[in-house]
């Protein structure tokens, strides 16, 4: 059981290593015939590398999902803002006790249009680890969330959010200030929304930490991003009481992007590029937008109210009830 | 020497859970199953909390027939699901209704610990949907008895989803100035307490019932920060701010009836 996605991108790295080391030559390479020889050979590496990326990214289990979907090369949701949004202006605090910066959030224009954006951000670095908490939200995170919310209904902007945390913060201060209810009450808020909703899991859609910013009237996951109620490991702690287990809990919590299509919680997938969306981030973020900006203008259709209704009816469908 | 043969427990007494004390039955039932010695409130399950809580023989059952299949096809899950129902008789791990306190109308739903943990998973939310809902339908006010471990792992994503569903019907409530109290039993835990039950216009917690979001040892682990003494307890909730009364289970009945009658004094009850 692999304990990280370098485990299988071992090979493709090692292969990339030697395609960077053989252009090197080649551009050295004065004599015509060896250059052509050599170039022969890169473009030879580079077919085997996307066969490769192909099929193993085309036959990745439920934990190898989940480990890519936590892989630190991944983009952030700050990457997916820079790339899709302009002028993203973003705007902090909860005006109640303090600062959050697992929680990112702000005004920008997509396409020209404003919109209002919520998303988790992780760090890629040990500090900004510890600064944006491993993306686990305090209290004060989804209470700015909420402020951003008011705020985009107040004038009127559509909301996208990004969903990207492993959960909510579990630590004692965050208990103290009532992290239960902060999550409760930005989804009662984002019910109360009478402008458009788009949400987009782009790693770990971790619980409750998760559906506090990700009530929406679309819900759109990225191919090997995950949504679970549990992280597998927990899962496994609690039901078998051995964290070992982790994979078995992957594969029965049915987290991946697929599961969730089938089991009708999210309205789409967005196809990654090959060996997912931190190899080729540019395209990825090009899918993204598009989807986006397609899911406002399908729900340009529908009133302030209506919009509000279809969410909720969105939610009270869910559930898995017999003997009705 | 032969071996002594184990006595059978005696069905008149009880040992307290809280003080260990050896209690009569009959006092314990009759002081509500709360320890007359040290307090200590004793886990109910929702028949007793009928008992306990509504004017006599005014809970009439609704949605009883309601039961989930096995969505994920989980491991094990159908057969701890059976268990369930045949150590508990009922479909799944919340029972939900009408009732009247001191003739007042309300919607209520009670969570049973006894039923897979008090579990949300698809069933537990959808009833607790309908019972807010349904405040709405007859005009009276709401008021939802929790207990749980928090979002049933074996209907994965459904599950949570619940979460929102349930959060739905109490906007709901909202819009249509519905009166919605929760009250915390021992112990409201994680998904459930971070949903419809934190966002009750009222909130209610039986003394020392076990209140949090993370499990106490997840939440020491994240932190170097020592621990209060009374960590999720309905005392620590109430010391910061988080709800409004703690109230002994002889006061229950009596408040959520004042309670009611006064955030509902413009309803009118619809006749079904």
């Amino acid at each position: 059981m692999a304990n990280s996605w370098k485990e299988w991108e071992k090979p493709v790295l090692d292969l990339e290593d030697g395609v960077a080391k053989l252009k090197q030559l080649a551009d050295k390479e004065t004599d015509a015939v060896k250059r052509q020889a050599l170039e022969a050979r890169v473009e030879e590496f580079e077919k085997r590398i996307e066969h490769f990326l192909q099929v193993r990214y085309s036959r990745l289990g439920p934990w190898e999902q989940v480990l890519l979907a936590r892989a630190e090369p991944r983009p952030y949701t700050l990457d997916y803002i820079s790339a899709i949004f302009t002028d993203f202006t973003e705007l902090d605090g909860d005006r109640r006790f303090g600062q959050d910066h697992a929680i990112v959030a702000g005004p920008a224009r997509l396409d020209g249009k404003a919109v209002m954006i919520v998303g988790h951000q992780k760090g890629r670095n040990i500090q900004d680890r510890a600064y944006r908490n491993f993306a686990m939200a305090k209290p004060e995170g989804y209470r700015k969330a909420i402020r951003m919310f008011e705020m985009a209904e107040r004038f009127q902007m559509p909301v996208v959010t990004f969903i990207d945390t492993p959960a909510a913060d579990p630590g004692v201060e965050s208990e103290s200030r009532g992290i239960s209810e902060a999550i409760a009450a930005s989804m009662l808020k984002m019910f109360e929304l009478t402008v458009p909703i788009v949400s987009v899991v782009i790693g770990e859609g971790g619980s409750g930490g998760a559906i506090g910013i990700a009530i929406a009237n679309k819900v759109m996951m990225q191919e090997h991003a995950v949504y679970s109620v549990i992280p597998p490991e927990g899962c496994a702690a609690i039901l078998w009481r051995d964290p070992m287990k982790k994979a078995q809990a992957a594969a029965a919590l049915k987290l991946t992007s697929d599961s969730a299509l089938e089991l009708g919680l999210i309205e789409q997938v967005l196809p990654e590029p090959f060996g997912g969306a931190h190899r080729q981030p540019v395209e990825a973020a090009q899918t993204v937008k598009t989807e986006v900006l397609t899911a406002f203008t399908e729900l340009s259709s529908l009133t302030p109210q209506e919009l509000r209704e279809h969410r909720y009816n969105r939610f009270r469908g869910f559930g898995h009830v017999l003997g009705l | 020497m032969p071996l002594r043969k184990a006595s059978a427990p005696n069905p008149n007494f009880i040992q307290c859970k809280g003080c260990k004390k050896t209690l009569f039955v009959a006092d314990f039932e009759a002081n509500l199953r709360v320890c007359p010695n040290c307090d200590h409130h004793h886990r109910l399950t929702w028949q007793q909390r009928v008992e306990v809580t509504f004017d006599i023989d005014s809970f009439k059952e609704y949605d009883a027939d309601l039961y989930s299949g096995d969505p994920l096809e989980f491991p094990e899950y159908e057969e701890k699901y059976l268990q369930s129902q045949t150590k508990t008789g009922q479909k799944d791990s919340l029972v939900s209704g009408t009732a009247r306190i001191d003739g007042q109308l309300i919607s209520t739903a009670i969570a049973d610990f006894n039923f897979m943990g008090g579990s949300m998973g698809s069933v537990n939310g959808e009833k607790v949907a309908r019972a807010l809902e349904r405040g709405v339908e007859l005009q009276c006010p709401v008021v939802i008895f929790c207990s749980s471990g928090g979002a049933r792992m074996q209907e994965g994503l459904l599950s949570l989803m619940q979460m929102a569903k349930t959060t739905a019907a109490v906007d709901r409530c909202r819009q249509n100035g519905i009166p919605y109290i929760s009250v915390f039993t021992d112990p409201t835990m994680a998904g459930v307490l971070a949903s419809y039950a934190s966002i009750a216009d009222v909130i209610l917690a039986e003394p020392k019932a076990l209140v949090g979001f993370a499990g106490a040892r997840v939440s020491a682990q994240a932190q170097v920060l020592k621990i209060p003494d009374d960590f999720q307890t309905a005392e620590f909730v109430y010391r910061v701010g988080m709800l409004d009364k703690i109230v002994h289970r002889k006061e229950m009945k009596a408040t959520l009836g004042d309670l009611c009658s006064m955030l509902g004094h413009n309803l009118t009850e619809v006749k079904s």
